[in-house]
């Protein structure tokens, strides 16, 4: 609110106010409550708005509600405010299911501008996994200040366990248990373990994995560390590539078709009959609740506890040590912090939630495929942590959904929407392996350069992220380095 | 250059692969030479895309360190390598809208023959007109960079700048303009790399760059970081350690694990030898 001293945002309003006889608006206006002064502009700019596009369209209900929502969020008091907001994006998230797979789409959902529908149930699971992914790397990059470009070995690790511990994959080997697995054909051997347990099991040979990696490398400074890192990311998708009988002698990942089928998630029987939990969620065949409901329900509630973890951890002991090694690593180690012991610490911490969301996926996907793990992943994952703000787990959050609609989703419609209504385009001519022809675009094509983009645009302008952690802030407005002289010397010829 | 800036540039194998691009856009639809053209028409060819392909790169580089890595040297370490990933990233994209998803492949150009052998065939060892034409092309390069470094007075800034930039500053060397010197020689020679590349290998595809750049990084850190006989003996020893894995097929894992055997290779030199082979300052490793 632009206060006293003539001109300001709202300068010209204000004249524009007087000058039609309101006397003293302005001075008048600014007596009133700070509430009042914050809650009624919007009111009436909506009121305006609507009245001037009534005539063209009606107001949607739902985008009526939704915007009523935020109105309120948006006029609570700033402490309230704190928990209300996830309280609602979370409650949201919830019930999204039942507004998203109504056979009347309108009447509950309205098509975005541009962007078209709202994402469907297979891109939010997807959606929520990268998210967890997204805070599990924002502790090792985040927090610790660790770059890590081969967080992709980690979702693999996950993976792969997964679908060792529960597939038929074992039974080449003799190896038959039953541990409450879900859904086995009758007669097919191998290790099926409930899939609760395989997503803790998985966590732990994660986070061994990530210790393991950690080890050797974490004495490096960041640069080497990032490029090994790299490195490991390549060698475990290169694993998990050719880790077959016929090149490696052991069948340790079956290769380029990969392990295939992974037991679907479930709760078995016994649970089922005294919770009232689904016993499988592949027979879950509702019209709201279905397998994909459950299964982004079971994804929401593993995010909820990888935040709660990824907080927990920030404000422990461990995690101030983290900030402060990420702040001044020289300074830490002089204060006493073990600087070895803290960074593998982050490594595994980083690894276990990394693993929780590999072996969730292959369990949902109900496969894993080699195809999957590649360089890009670790890229994709580091731009959301990027974009959302480091350090910031909201912010993460956010940048993990966005970023990864739009990969699934945003970009096709997206570039749907411009061919269809900015580009004269000709569908017929188009050729789906080019980015650019017959006068349409096809962005999803150029999406690691639209990725790139982002990253280099985000460190220019806004190094912080979308929102940025305070004292992360802080520190990239003031710098924790000293000027450099050249750089004083610029400034001082500029 | 790594030395110079302690930035792993991400982005160099990416513009190493553009300037590759530069030379295939020229033997194939400038000149449109055709399988083994006469030895004038084919020096035209190598001398045209050499020259448009290392000045077009140097710009490259230069332009990509004045608008992404300039504006960030006081920030925190970790921005410039993330901002790295960012335009490599860009650049590929760029190469992919420009030649597609497939790789482009090129007409065998250079002639085929024997340059000269040693012994009697068939027990000979030859040596091919085309790996000549790789030493024409790299031995004069190489030279003229140990000169450039050692003995202008811009090799002295430059190697100044990256012992210590506040120093060098107060010596008077003007440090941004040395370190954008520096890339226009990198971006150079890159491009060369790439010219050399598409006219040898006759194949350049969008993602060709990064992971030879990796593998180029893994060669400087084997060798000795900012040591230039150090890098070109690491490139040799991780070239030679790659045909050996892949040609031989005589109890060696095969090219199904080159990555797994680089990127072992640099872990280890990290874990074990941080200065690399022929280093002797130890980089702050520790």
């Amino acid at each position: 609110m632009a206060r006293g001293r003539g001109g300001g945002a709202y300068g010209g309003f204000w004249r524009l106010v007087e000058a039609i006889g309101v006397r003293d608006a302005r001075a008048r206006w600014e007596r009133q409550s700070p509430f009042l002064q914050r809650a009624v502009p919007p009111l009436v700019i909506a009121v305006l708005v609507i009245l001037v596009t009534l005539p063209v369209r009606t107001p949607d209900p739902a985008a009526m509600v939704l915007l009523a929502i935020a109105y309120v969020l948006y006029v609570l008091p700033r402490r309230w405010r704190r928990y209300a907001l996830p309280a609602t994006v979370m409650a949201l998230a919830v019930a999204y299911p039942f507004f998203i797979q109504q056979a009347d789409y309108g009447r509950f959902l309205f098509k975005l501008p541009i962007f078209n529908t709202f994402p469907a149930m297979t891109t939010m699971v997807v959606m929520v996994v990268f998210a967890m992914m997204a805070v599990a790397l924002n502790i090792v990059v985040g927090y610790a200040g660790l770059l890590d470009l081969g967080y992709v070995a980690f979702y693999a690790l996950g993976a792969y366990t997964a679908a060792w511990l529960a597939s038929p994959h074992a039974s080449q080997f003799g190896a038959n248990i039953d541990i409450g697995g879900i859904g086995i054909p009758p007669g097919v051997g191998g290790i099926h373990i409930s899939i609760w347990i395989v997503l803790l099991a998985a966590a732990l040979v994660t986070a061994v994995g990530g210790v393991m990696i950690g080890l050797p490398t974490l004495r490096l400074r960041g640069d080497y560390l990032a490029i090994v890192t790299l490195g490991f990311g390549e060698i475990v998708s290169e694993i998990a590539r050719d880790g077959d009988k016929q090149t490696l002698g052991f069948n340790l990942t079956n290769g380029p078709p990969g392990i295939n089928p992974v037991d679907p998630p479930g709760f078995g029987a016994w649970i089922a009959h005294h919770l009232g939990l689904p016993a499988n969620y592949l027979t879950e065949a509702g019209v709201y609740v279905n397998f994909t409901t459950v299964i982004y329900w079971s994804a929401i509630a593993l995010l909820l506890i990888t935040i709660f973890c990824s907080i927990r951890l920030r404000d422990s002991r461990l995690g101030r040590a983290w900030i402060a090694i990420r702040e001044d690593e020289v300074a830490a180690a002089a204060m006493g912090i073990p600087l070895m012991r803290t960074k593998t610490w982050a490594y595994a911490s980083g690894a276990f939630f990394g693993g929780v969301a590999g072996a969730f996926f292959a369990s949902y996907k109900q496969a894993v495929f080699p195809d999957d793990f590649y360089f890009g992943i670790s890229v994709f994952v580091l731009t959301m942590v990027i974009l959302g703000g480091m350090g910031n787990v909201w912010g993460v959050v956010s940048g993990a959904v966005l970023l990864s609609y739009l990969n699934y989703e945003g970009l096709n419609n997206v570039s749907a929407w411009l061919n269809n209504n900015v580009l004269s385009c000709n569908a017929a001519s188009q050729d789906p392996a080019k980015v650019i022809s017959g006068g349409c675009v096809n962005a999803p094509l150029v999406s690691t350069g639209i990725y790139g983009a982002i990253i280099v645009l985000v460190m220019l302008f806004r190094p912080g992220g979308l929102i940025p952690e305070r004292r992360r802030q802080y520190e990239f407005e003031t710098g924790v380095h000293d000027e450099p002289l050249m750089d004083v010397r610029q400034a001082a010829v500029e | 250059m790594y030395g110079i800036l302690e930035l792993i540039n991400f982005a160099h194998g990416d513009v190493f692969m553009i300037g590759g691009m530069i030379a295939a856009t020229f033997v194939i639809n400038v000149f449109a030479l055709s399988p083994y053209p006469g030895i004038g028409m084919l020096a035209l060819a190598v001398v045209v895309s050499l020259a448009v392909a290392m000045a077009g790169c140097a710009l490259l580089n230069a332009t990509i360190e004045r608008i992404g890595y300039r504006p960030l040297r006081g920030a925190p370490r970790l921005v410039p390598l993330i901002t790295a990933i960012g335009m490599s990233y860009i650049l590929e994209n760029i190469a992919f809208v420009w030649k597609g998803p497939r790789p482009v492949s090129l007409p065998p150009t250079l002639p085929s023959g024997d340059a000269f052998t040693i012994g009697t065939c068939p027990k000979c060892a030859s040596y091919q007109w085309s790996q000549l034409f790789v030493l024409i092309v790299t031995v004069p390069v190489l030279v003229g960079l140990v000169w450039l470094v050692r003995y202008t007075k811009r090799g002295k800034a430059m190697r100044a700048t990256a012992q210590d930039k506040d120093a060098a500053a107060m010596m008077g060397i003007d440090v941004n303009r040395t370190i954008s010197f520096t890339f226009l020689v990198a971006g150079a020679l890159a491009g060369a790399a790439g010219v050399i590349f598409a006219f040898y290998q006759q194949t350049m595809q969008f993602n060709t760059g990064f992971t030879l750049g990796l593998i180029a990084f893994t060669a400087a850190v084997l060798g000795g970081i900012g040591n230039l006989q150090g890098a070109v003996l690491g490139g040799l020893m991780i070239g030679f350690i790659q045909d050996f894995n892949e040609g031989l097929g005589w109890q060696a894992p095969g090219s199904a694990w080159t990555h797994t055997i680089v990127f072992g290779i640099l872990i280890l030199t990290l874990v074990f030898r941080p200065q690399g082979l022929l280093g002797e300052q130890i980089p702050e490793g520790g």
